[in-house]
């Protein structure tokens, strides 16, 4: 995703990942891996299942991609069909195109 | 009596079945032509197991001392059971996800929410849809993307 970054900020979409993760551990996770995207801390699931995204079995959010444009609407989105499994950046960028 | 040949299946059949189980999460998520759909490891899996099955048959159909039979069934089944963990793993508990029917759909408003920044620093879906990005354009959208975590 950070190698797209300039890409999605050329489509004026600003990116941002939340997870279950604390502020620390996500530091530790940008780091790791040079995002310089935001990272979003949900350790009590509040939001991932305002979503509906809870994985009730890890206690985790089951990964998924919703862009949602400046007024606020959902435009796309994306379950992916396994953990292993994200939405490539060619189809986010397509649909980031397709927003006014 | 003359010593038999090594049984070189059964000893190649362990090392891929390990391969094919532990190169997916090292090496092939890397890629997403290896990892949407895990063909090399679905491959390595496959060769475990029909080298198990040659190791079988190659160590029944001669002279060989029954341990070294014993062996080899014990060995087959290792690595059987690592191809089989594999597809277990990857194939089916990774695709285990909720329905998450009640998420909002295409057309429907996303719900607001604060979070915490890695910073400590609270977040809102309105600020974020709303903050000008880098040369003080405003954003067209914003990206969610919902993810596991890290370990």
């Amino acid at each position: 995703m950070e190698q797209h970054l300039a890409a999605f900020d050329a489509a004026g979409i600003r990116v941002v990942a939340i997870s279950v993760d604390d502020p620390e551990t996500s530091r530790e996770l940008s780091r790791a891996k040079g995002y310089t995207f935001t990272l979003l801390s949900d350790p009590d699931m509040k939001v991932i299942g305002q979503y509906d995204l809870v994985d009730p079995i890890d206690q985790v959010s089951r990964p998924a991609e919703f862009l949602v444009d400046a007024a606020g609407i959902v435009r796309w989105r994306n379950f992916a069909p396994s953990v292993y499994v994200r939405a490539r950046p060619e189809d986010l960028l397509k649909a980031a195109a397709g927003l006014k | 009596m003359q010593r038999p040949p090594i049984n070189w299946p059964i000893l190649l059949s362990l090392p891929t079945a390990i391969v094919a189980l532990y190169s997916y999460p090292l090496v092939f998520v890397r890629w997403a032509a290896t990892r949407d759909v895990p063909w090399v490891n679905l491959l390595l899996c496959t060769a475990a197991v029909a080298l198990a099955v040659a190791g079988i048959r190659r160590s029944f159909r001669r002279e060989r001392a029954w341990i070294s039979k014993a062996l080899t069934l014990i060995v087959a089944a290792a690595s059987v059971a690592g191809a089989g963990l594999f597809v277990y793993k990857v194939m089916i508990v990774a695709r285990e996800l909720p329905e998450s029917a009640a998420a909002p759909a295409v057309g429907q408003p996303a719900p607001d929410f604060t979070l915490t920044d890695a910073n400590n620093q609270p977040v809102s879906l309105a600020a974020l849809r709303s903050t000008p990005l880098a040369g003080s354009r405003a954003p067209r959208g914003v990206l969610l993307i919902f993810y596991r975590g890290y370990w």
